[in-house]
């Protein structure tokens, strides 16, 4: 049944989390983007500020003493090295996994991984200006997309891609409910013709955002409500970033592992795949809206963060013997990664760093 | 300024041995040709391919970490794109001298941890081997596969000015640098083709296969299809990206000490579907930190058990353990009489004349002649804590008369060699620049020597250090294939 290679536990976390992060750099910079573009005169500071709400991140933008000044949201989430959810630490965590991952990642990846990590690294504060952001953040959507078609023609297909597209769609998936959270407290319909019409060229915005508008035209009817978009985005079988596809190829990637590898873990997270198939099926979507979307998307959102612990627990945690012996995988862990060997700084590894090899 | 349309014009080897202008017999042409081919490519196209090919180092992370106070900086190993060419004979002579070299450290280390013939015969002085802090007792009595205690050995040879090879120092624990051998030449391949076109040099991308099929034979008795690891430190190791290297050279996995864990005396790997056993481990990790509850108890790169389930035959590793002993600079004094006294043979590759500030006699010798002689100390590696007489300060001589007389036992001393030096692309143009070479071998139950080496170069004018963190560089190394009886094709 198993076929190929063992795969280190270790070589299986990195794959996932660099996918992740990568996922993360580009629908940062799609959220980014959409919020760029959706600014309406006079609210700026609203708009930017949902962005920092949706990620949960108002105590640490506190924390630095910013307010929801424009400036401060875009350099908080692209520049912003220290914060863990913008685009510069993350692709700094996606190269570092990816640095561990050498062995197993095409050169092309790397390579391509290194010199986009040079490009990111290099980003000016001018290129936040308004007239120039969305032009930045097609470049940084570029470098992901470039990443994924190189990953998709050189990278080998064994048991590490499996775990590489888990990590990749589980991130999707969540950032498609907060990229649909974002707008909702802002859109909820109201009954003015012309306020809708307004709303319906926003809810545009967001589709584009997420590369969802002209696929969204095709299947839509005519005279579209948000509630369109909403199922859209949450239950579309064919849109690759609608929450029922990623969840549906999780599926695909576990069952596969089961199957072809004889990973007895997986048993767990398919069962976490089942409930959230369930909640995703379960109502229609005038139901969902009706009881309130923003708690169903947290709901999912808390989901995709117990299949992530149910992979993390199954695969990765055997490497880590004294990461987990002071800190179990607790819900944070799985929205960034824990702290085991490879996350460990210099400092701490200066008692146990060897004298150089006789160096060339 | 003026345009020099010939970039050898100017270049001036004298009074050093010049690694392509020399005549020797039987390079068939082969320098010569090089020659033209750089000068019709012209000083400002070499510099151009010379900047594009360091760009793509840089964009593959074909890299070396240096550390400072707090920061880690990555920095490629500098590539001079002329290349330094041996020719067949030359390399005939440096490869069956390697081979003798590693048969005989390979023979020093059974008998020290088994017999000790030689120090009953009065040939190595006992307290030498014994007081060594790399003497391991754990390795007492204990055997290895084949007798090979020194799996990849590299073995640094300079040229002096006659151009005779000398070895300058074994290196018999972890040596690096053979992925830049590789690295260099495919470098070369895709920026000077036009360089080597038609030229029959032996290739060098065997290695990778070599090394995997020396481990697999090392591997315990009994075992059919042996899995072999590379272990190394991580990522924060300044050779990590040769264990990414030669991990998939190998196809095999690079591992890191808390992927392991030794249960039973036996290794195993912690996988996505659960344990599975390891047989044979390259390590990329010294003596000291390989197992924390035998050596160094805060090492965290280590694996816990390891030792044990090596003394108990079920896990091989590569090098063995305690091999430190027979690369000490104070050992290599010897190395010509330990040849000798086990393989009843002549030294293919002389020695540099040493001496082992040890014994009096030539303690008040290198005193006396303290501003002609390089005084290295015995327990260090890169260049480090250095002397060179003529080139030192009168301030850094007396600090070296003060560390040879407080401790006389970590020093020794040798001529300075006037080393063969190589035409090198400089910011005035092509300079000679002194350079040496680490052939790498490779032994599992028999001896190969990967054709060439690293060649490394001191790329300031006039430096005789060849090491990486002091300024050094490398150059792809051609071993001319054939003896050219009438020259090669052109």
């Amino acid at each position: 049944m198993t076929r190929g290679v063992a795969l280190l536990a270790r070589y299986a976390e990195g794959l996932f989390w660099m996918a992740r992060y990568l996922e993360r750099v580009e629908n940062m910079a799609r959220l980014v983007d959409v919020t760029q573009n959706f600014e309406s005169p006079g609210r700026e500071a609203e708009a930017w500020y949902a962005l920092v709400r949706i990620n949960a991140d108002e105590a640490p933008f506190a924390d630095r003493g910013l307010f929801g000044e424009p400036e401060a949201v875009k350099r908080f989430y692209v520049l912003d090295a220290t914060n863990p959810t913008s685009i510069t630490a993350s692709i700094e965590a996606a190269r570092t996994n990816a640095r561990t991952l050498r062995p197993l990642i095409s050169t092309e990846m790397w390579m391509q991984m290194n010199v986009f990590h040079r490009d990111i690294l290099a980003i000016s504060e001018d290129e936040l200006q308004a007239d120039r952001l969305s032009r930045l953040c097609r470049r940084i959507k570029e470098g992901v997309q470039a990443h994924t078609g190189i990953t998709e023609g050189t990278f080998f297909r064994d048991e590490g891609w499996h775990f590489y597209q888990l990590g990749r769609l589980l991130e999707r998936a969540d950032q498609t409910t907060r990229l649909l959270d974002i707008k909702y407290h802002q859109l909820m319909p109201s009954g003015i013709e012309e306020r809708r019409v307004l709303e319906l060229t926003q809810w545009s915005v967001v589709l584009r955002a997420c590369a969802g508008y002209h696929a969204f035209r095709r299947v839509a009817p005519a005279g579209f409500a948000p509630r369109d978009v909403v199922r859209f985005l949450i239950g579309d079988p064919s849109f690759p970033r609608s929450v029922t596809l990623c969840v549906t190829e999780l599926e695909w990637h576990l069952t596969q592992l089961r199957r072809h590898y004889g990973l007895r873990g997986t048993v767990g997270a398919l069962e976490r795949v089942e409930e959230l198939r369930g909640a995703l099926t379960d109502r229609a979507v005038e139901q969902l809206i009706a009881e309130g979307l923003h708690e169903f998307l947290d709901r999912v959102q808390r989901d995709l963060i117990r299949l992530g612990n149910e992979i993390g627990t199954a695969f990765f945690r055997d490497w880590r013997p004294l990461a987990t012996q002071s800190q179990s995988m607790g819900p944070d862990m799985t929205q960034s990664q824990g702290a085991g060997g490879r996350t460990m700084r210099m400092g701490d590894l200066t008692l146990s760093m060897p004298p150089l090899e006789p160096e060339p | 300024m003026t345009v020099i349309a010939d970039p050898f014009a100017a270049y001036q080897a004298d009074p050093f041995f010049c690694e392509l202008t020399a005549v020797r017999a039987g390079d068939g042409g082969a320098p010569a040709l090089v020659r033209e081919r750089l000068a019709a490519i012209g000083l400002e196209g070499l510099r151009a391919r010379a900047l594009a090919a360091e760009s793509d180092l840089f964009n593959l992370g074909i890299t070396f970490t240096v550390y400072s106070e707090a920061t880690t900086i990555d920095r490629i190993l500098p590539f001079d794109c002329i290349p330094r060419i041996i020719t067949a004979g030359e390399w005939r002579t440096l490869e069956s001298g390697v081979r003798q070299r590693v048969a005989a450290l390979n023979a020093f280390l059974h008998d020290i941890y088994h017999d000790r013939h030689i120090v009953a015969d009065g040939v190595v002085p006992g307290d030498l081997i014994f007081g060594n802090p790399n003497y391991r007792p754990e390795m007492e009595g204990f055997p290895v596969r084949f007798g090979t205690y020194v799996h990849i050995c590299g073995i640094d040879i300079v040229r002096d000015e006659q151009g005779e090879f000398r070895v300058l120092e074994d290196n018999a624990r972890t040596p690096s640098g053979v992925s830049y051998v590789i690295e260099n030449r495919h470098l070369m391949l895709r920026a000077f083709p036009d360089l080597m076109a038609g030229m029959r040099i032996r290739p060098v991308d065997d290695y990778g296969r070599r090394l995997r099929a020396a481990l697999s034979e090392i591997a315990p008795e009994g075992v059919a299809d042996p899995q072999v690891v590379l272990l190394s430190p991580g990522i924060y190791n300044s050779a990590y990206f040769e264990h990414v290297f030669l991990a998939r050279e190998m196809g095999v996995p690079l591992v890191e000490g808390a992927d392991l864990t030794v249960e039973n005396d036996r290794v195993s790997m912690r996988t996505t579907g659960g344990r599975r056993p390891v047989h044979t481990i390259y390590r990329r990790i010294n003596d000291d930190f390989l197992d924390p509850t035998i050596f160094r108890g805060e090492s965290m790169i280590g694996v816990p058990g390891l030792i044990g389930a090596w003394r108990r035959g079920n896990v091989a590793l590569a090098n063995a353990v305690g091999t430190g002993v027979s690369d000490d600079k104070a050992i290599y004094a010897y190395m010509p009489r330990i040849i000798r006294y086990y393989l009843d043979q002549e030294p293919i590759l002389a020695n540099v004349t040493t001496h082992i500030c040890r014994e009096p006699e030539a303690l008040a010798y290198t005193l006396a002649h303290l501003e002609e002689l390089v005084v290295k100390p015995v327990g260090e590696s890169g260049g480090y804590g250095i002397t060179i007489g003529p080139r030192a300060s009168r301030a850094e001589l007396e600090a070296a008369r003060a560390a040879l007389i407080a401790d006389p036992a970590n020093w020794i001393s040798q001529p300075v060699i006037g080393l063969s030096v190589a035409p090198t692309l400089c910011e005035d143009g092509i300079g000679p620049r002194h350079l040496d070479l680490r052939p790498f071998a490779v032994t599992g139950r028999d001896t190969w020597v990967l054709p060439g080496g690293l060649s490394r170069v001191a790329l300031r004018q006039g430096s005789l250090v060849v090491n990486s963190s002091q300024g050094g560089g490398s150059k792809d190394t051609w071993v001319m294939e054939d003896d050219f009886p009438e020259g090669p094709a052109r």
